[in-house]
């Protein structure tokens, strides 16, 4: 459950102070499926990096499962990032230098899992994104839908609660497109929350909830629960 | 994070980026290796210095004529002219039980010729504890006889440079040579490398003391050279020997002691100034080093801001991922370091192969503050950088802004 009340985030630019969230009011239940749409400079990455605790809220509240991360210090807002969040980014932003089992592992060994534990779960990972053939490649060994699904298992290897994708189909071709979000909605489906910022229709219209942003507000929320 | 995650993952990165590293290890390497050599040279220098000192004799003292002292007041009434030293004020010293032996000494310029050549040399009279004293080695022959010092035999010994400038590759003992316009006859020539203090004893010709008084018909001696029977007996051996002068010289104290201990006193300075110099060289290689190293690691860790905003992604904190660079640069720089040390050394070895004369080597404290130096320089100049990174707005360090 994730509870945000009247954020409000501004950035100094030059002379200017840019309001990239005014009052931003957002309830999303466990297991919710929300596509974030807006042109460009609407807030809604700053609201992705709000939502993933890598940003503060200069005020308002953000409670997530019941805890006011506004008023957690660093160590405790990456604590909260390791265990209970996922990323997915647009550019994968996969370690050039790991082969694709040791990406997944990778949150794994910052956590100080066991050997033995994160082999397990690395083999599970890669079973369930079909990966298994292609767990000793490096990233520049694999094509961008293969990167972005190693992305994917390295997000949710720590088995969170929340999944934030930001423009994940950005730089991958139609199909491998196609297959990510499928792949996302897949997880969405088993649980998780998934939260998607997309430029493409396409993309958002396939969500349960939509959210538009304008200028820093959410100008739109419609939920279609038909779908699923 | 487990300690054995934290070594992998760093050396992962180290190896992940192999042209940085082995930059970074030059850099590092280059230091080290400088600060050991130099250090090496400035003890080397230090060494021969010594060296000479024990060349020129063990526990000795230097007698001269004159009072070296400067006193305040009116100029003399009376020009104050020091007496001579005589060969009896010498010989007098033998009196004392802390005085091992004496050379005295009356040195002059004077041409020395055999048949057609000749050449214009320092002659040195003395005796025969001359030799002993100034650890002079004889190559053949033998050296002035164990005579009554106050007797002119007419014998010489010669300095090696001025046998075979004279005698070229013919037998010189045995011959006679002139110096001045008297004959005399060759009864030994000193070894090879007699050279002490700058002074290049190869180019001289020793007689007996008297002989020389009355080649440059004077009575009066040049120095006195003393050898105190121990280190423990050199102050008594000072006292005395002024006290028996003093006591010839109606009671007037005019000559001047002269100590190794005064003498190395004054080189003393020159060694620490160069000790100083040296230290300061070696401080400016590895200060270049740090900044060597601080360059490449501020290169690296903008092109890996991308890593680190991932690993804060990823939930490490701050502190992680300045533990994990920590380690990164204690690994590089000790890595570095000991090959430094290696290569330093096989430097030295090198240098002590050229030049065999000059004694080169490493304090021990060197190779040991070179590498704690280097861990340290590594450390801040390697964790500067990254801990900027490491403060880095994830959000920015992701999309690189």
């Amino acid at each position: 459950m994730i509870e945000l009340q009247q954020i409000e985030r501004n950035f100094p630019v030059g002379d200017e102070i840019v309001q990239a969230l005014s009052g931003v009011d957002l309830q999303m239940p466990a297991g919710d499926y929300v596509s974030v749409m807006g042109p460009s400079g609407s807030g809604k990455s700053t609201l992705l990096n709000v939502l993933g605790l890598l940003d503060r809220p200069n005020a308002g509240s953000y409670r997530m499962n019941g805890v006011e991360t506004t008023e957690l210090v660093e160590e405790g807002r990456a604590a909260l990032r390791r265990d209970h969040i996922g990323f997915v980014f647009q550019a994968f932003h996969l370690v050039p230098r790991l082969t694709a089992a040791d990406n997944i592992g990778l949150p794994m060994i910052l956590a100080g899992v066991e050997p033995k534990e994160r082999r397990v779960r690395i083999d599970q990972v890669l079973h369930s994104l079909g990966l298994v053939d292609r767990a000793q490649h490096r990233p520049d060994q694999l094509s961008g839908g293969q990167r972005q699904r190693v992305a994917i298992g390295r997000a949710i290897v720590m088995q969170p609660d929340l999944l934030l994708a930001d423009e994940p189909t950005g730089n991958l071709d139609q199909q491998s497109g196609s297959d990510v979000i499928s792949l996302l909605e897949q997880l969405n489906a088993d649980g998780i929350t998934l939260v998607v910022v997309t430029h493409d229709l396409a993309i958002g219209k396939r969500a349960r909830r939509r959210i538009r942003m304008v200028d820093g507000h959410i100008t739109r929320d419609t939920r279609t629960d038909a779908r699923g | 994070m487990r300690a054995a995650d934290v070594f992998r993952f760093s050396a992962g990165s180290l190896a992940g980026a192999p042209t940085r590293t082995l930059l970074m290890l030059l850099a590092m390497c280059i230091g080290v290796a400088s600060v050991v050599v130099l250090t090496a040279l400035g003890e080397g220098a230090r060494r021969y210095v010594v060296g000479e000192f024990a060349e020129l004799g063990t526990h000795l003292l230097i007698m001269l004529p004159g009072r070296s002292e400067t006193t305040g007041g009116a100029p003399p009434m009376f020009g104050e002219t020091p007496r001579d030293l005589t060969l009896d004020d010498a010989l007098a010293l033998l009196r004392e039980r802390s005085i091992l032996r004496i050379a005295p000494l009356t040195i002059g310029n004077a041409p020395v010729s055999f048949g057609a050549r000749e050449r214009e040399v320092t002659v040195i009279g003395s005796t025969h504890e001359f030799f002993p004293i100034r650890h002079l080695s004889i190559g053949t022959g033998r050296p002035l006889p164990k005579t009554d010092p106050k007797r002119a035999y007419n014998v010489a010994v010669l300095g090696s440079g001025l046998r075979s400038e004279l005698f070229g590759n013919t037998r010189a003992l045995g011959q006679w040579i002139r110096i001045n316009d008297r004959r005399y006859r060759v009864i030994g020539v000193l070894g090879e490398g007699g050279e002490s203090l700058g002074q290049n004893l190869d180019d001289m010709v020793v007689i007996p003391v008297a002989a020389a008084q009355s080649l440059f018909n004077t009575p009066a001696l040049f120095r006195v050279l003393i050898q105190a029977r121990s280190e423990q007996d050199i102050e008594q051996a000072k006292r005395a020997a002024r006290d028996i002068i003093r006591e010839r010289h109606d009671g007037e104290d005019d000559i001047t002691i002269i100590t190794q201990d005064a003498l190395l006193a004054t080189f003393d300075k020159i060694l620490r100034a160069l000790t100083y110099s040296v230290g300061g060289i070696a401080g400016i290689s590895l200060a270049v080093a740090g900044i060597l190293i601080m360059n490449v690691m501020l290169v690296a860790v903008s092109q890996r801001v991308g890593e680190i905003g991932l690993l804060k992604a990823l939930g490490a904190p701050e502190r992680q991922v300045l533990r994990l660079f920590l380690v990164e640069a204690v690994m590089l720089a000790s890595a570095g370091a000991a090959l430094g040390v290696l290569i330093g050394l096989v430097g030295i070895f090198a240098l002590r192969q050229a030049f065999p004369v000059f004694p080169i080597a490493a304090p021990l404290w060197a190779p040991a503050a070179a590498v704690a130096v280097a861990i340290v320089t590594g450390l801040l100049f390697g964790v500067l950088p990254a801990r900027r990174a490491a403060r880095l707005d994830p959000v920015q360090a992701l999309t690189g802004r």
